[in-house]
């Protein structure tokens, strides 16, 4: 009995199995599989309230697409504990810091260009510096952060230094860095935010973030952009 | 109407955070106010199991001749206790505002660590622009 029934199965196994490769390799299989419009005629009954999927949704339309601050400060703190964890000194920590802004301000930059492009009538790239940083203070700042900077300032020393200050940056607004690490500034990552932005519009800097507590304004920070050198020497030709 | 003090007990009875504002009760040492604090926290879990109604949140005032005590007890473990006078109209209400500072200065706050005792600048520049600096 059992020596009969084992070829069987075998047969029956090689069968099914040969059988689904031919669905596999048919045209009308491969049809239904990559086709994208018979996606949606198969409309899936959505609860009411519930937004689309981050993917669909339009990348213009900035007004509905708010993300709640209290996630982000959790999910900011959560990383500074991350990156902490994992450096020797508190120089590096603001490099990691920046890193991650870094690689946030490259995709601002493609974004803003882009919303550029669909919503102004003669969209530009900066080439120029001051009007560069005004788009900086003013417009990654509100894409970002919801507002814009309070300052740009020009260092009275040095002629490659530029700075812009935020009173109450978001982003520490409920950090308190302990004494013994007060040069600390979590505000690298957005250093890192400048810096990749200014890189990607061709002005390559070193940006770094300094607290300048003032009285009224105890969380105030001031974004430190030192040029290099080429970034001026073009400045002098286009003038 | 005043305002005593304010302490914040963490889930495992241990007082993390203990501050004066007003005198009128006994100055203790901080080990006493440690003791205290265990203390009330036990009477609290035999409190929230003597309800003969099933679950309870457990006391929530208790009040002396001269002072009373309110308690929030927050959904996690964390206890927050304002030592007020008798009279003090709302609280509640006070305990809710110090829950919400707690909450944005303390727990977003990436160098505090939970549990432990609070170190924070941002928690104590804000509760004393609620309390008073006392």
């Amino acid at each position: 009995m059992s020596s009969y029934a084992q070829p069987h199965s075998r047969v029956s196994v090689l069968s099914t199995s040969s059988q689904s490769s031919v669905e596999h390799l048919s045209p009308a299989a491969s049809s239904t599989r990559f086709s994208l419009p018979s996606i949606p005629t198969t409309p899936q009954p959505k609860p009411a309230g519930v937004r689309p999927n981050i993917y669909d949704r339009n990348l213009n339309k900035t007004r509905i697409t708010e993300v709640s601050a209290a996630a982000f400060t959790f999910l900011f703190s959560e990383t500074v504990q991350y990156t902490q964890k994992r450096v020797s000194g508190i120089n590096d920590l603001e490099r990691r810091l920046n890193t991650l802004g870094y690689r946030i301000g490259t995709r601002v930059l493609e974004l803003m260009v882009w919303r550029a492009e669909g919503q102004s009538k003669a969209p530009k790239r900066e080439i120029r510096l001051l009007p560069a940083l005004m788009s900086i203070h003013t417009q990654v700042w509100r894409a970002v952060f919801g507002k814009p900077a309070d300052a740009i300032e020009k260092s009275v020393d040095n002629a490659d230094e530029y700075m812009i200050v935020d009173n109450d940056p978001l982003i520490e607004r409920y950090i308190s860095v302990p004494r013994d690490m007060s040069q600390l500034s979590c505000s690298s990552f957005t250093a890192g935010i400048v810096e990749a932005v200014l890189d990607g519009l061709g002005f390559p800097a070193r940006v770094t973030a300094h607290s300048t507590p003032k009285a009224q304004y105890p969380s105030c920070t001031t974004i430190l952009i030192k040029l290099e050198k080429s970034v001026l020497e073009r400045e002098e030709v286009l003038k | 109407m005043a305002i005593y003090g304010l302490w914040v007990i963490n889930k495992a009875g241990g007082l993390v955070y203990q501050r004066n504002f007003a005198d009128g009760l006994a100055q203790l040492t901080s080990n006493e106010y440690l003791v205290l604090a265990g203390t009330l926290h036990g009477i609290h879990a035999i409190t929230s199991r003597l309800s003969p109604m099933g679950s309870s949140s457990g006391a929530q005032v208790i009040e002396g001749e001269s002072f009373k005590m309110t308690i929030l007890l927050t959904a996690s473990g964390t206890k927050f206790v304002v030592l007020t006078s008798l009279a003090e109209a709302s609280p509640d209400a006070l305990l809710q505002k110090v829950y919400e500072i707690y909450s944005d200065a303390v727990m977003k706050n990436p160098f505090h660590t939970p549990e432990m005792p609070i170190r924070s600048e941002g928690f104590d520049t804000r509760i004393t622009a609620l309390i008073g600096s006392g």
